[in-house]
């Protein structure tokens, strides 16, 4: 076994274990952190798999601003920091269900299928910087720009909903019960 | 390294992003679900291209754009269930049911002429 290989396995492992501590924490500031470690490994598989770009992109993007925004996001929103009692038996069950049985078709599906093909990453060409912006920037023109414009009207639909104060900007200051009479009213 | 290890780490991933979607109750956990399906998906993607040799690179290209695509809905999501807690108090997903396909409600405020607006801020607003 190569050192890729071991290597792989370390990672795969740490991904899929903390995977699955971001879906099972009770405490919801946890569950961010244990995506950062996710996140990471997944990054240092791409690392493996010859695509040193898409890795350092995933360290900026998802670990450096997806999760930040994330924890954001739950800051924002009040979230009790304690524990959870988020998860119960009648919801687990069901869930678990759906997500063993996707895990059983896909799994069998790809083992299946791919048996005996072997991944020869000696002589891959490494996805370096140069050679993903030679890539982007001469065969992958037209999707890059239009990836801009769908990025810039995102930006600017985000904006637009974060201004969005209904139309109760002048009754911020009274308290809710107020404001849901007045809402009954309406 | 064979072939079906980063694609079977790729469908357990997938499968433990679609568990968190659907048994997390609050908005930003059920995003947390989707970002580990995204990245199963690049997984993928990652290693086909590894595998295939492609000389357009395709797949580490499209696993850019998916990156790219996924930070442009968490950006969009996230504004979203901000405006959601402003006008409901929470963000729990199995009581946001404004939209939801069924007959109105029988209290004063509900009646035929839900418009969008009263959609969006009736049932958490009334609780």
């Amino acid at each position: 076994m190569s050192v890729v290989e071991v290597l792989f396995l370390l990672l795969g492992l740490a991904a899929l274990g903390s995977a699955l501590l971001v879906v099972s924490t009770k405490n919801m500031v946890h569950a961010a952190l244990w995506l950062v470690v996710t996140l990471a490994s997944i990054a240092g598989i791409y690392l493996l798999l010859a695509a040193e770009f898409v890795a350092w992109v995933q360290v900026l993007i998802y670990v450096g601003a997806v999760v930040v925004l994330l924890l954001f996001a739950l800051m924002l929103t009040r979230a009790p920091t304690g524990p959870q009692p988020d998860t119960t038996v009648a919801r687990v069950l069901p869930a678990a269900a759906v997500a063993v049985l996707v895990a059983a078709l896909l799994a069998t599906t790809v083992v299946a299928g791919f048996t005996g093909v072997r991944l020869d990453l000696d002589g891959a060409v490494v996805g370096s910087a140069a050679t993903t912006g030679e890539t982007i920037f001469e065969k992958w023109v037209l999707p890059f720009e239009v990836l801009s414009v769908l990025l810039l009207a995102a930006l600017v639909g985000a904006i637009v909903l974060s201004r969005l104060r209904t139309d109760d900007t002048e009754d911020r200051g009274r308290p809710r019960e107020q404001r849901d009479a007045q809402e009954v009213r309406r | 390294m064979p072939l079906w290890w980063p694609l079977l780490l790729a469908s357990l991933l997938f499968a433990i992003g679609v568990y968190g979607v659907l048994v997390r109750r609050n908005a930003v956990l059920v995003l947390m679900g989707v970002e580990l399906m995204l990245n199963a998906v690049n997984i993928n993607l990652v290693a086909f291209d590894a595998h295939l040799r492609d000389v357009l690179h395709g797949g580490q290209t499209f696993a850019l754009f998916i990156i790219v695509i996924a930070a442009a809905e968490v950006g969009l999501a996230l504004a979203i269930v901000l405006l959601v807690f402003r006008s409901h108090g929470h963000i729990d997903v199995d009581r946001l049911r404004g939209l939801a396909d069924r007959d109105p409600p029988t209290e004063p405020s509900g009646g035929d002429g839900v418009t969008a607006h009263s959609a969006l801020t009736g049932p958490g607003r009334t609780r």
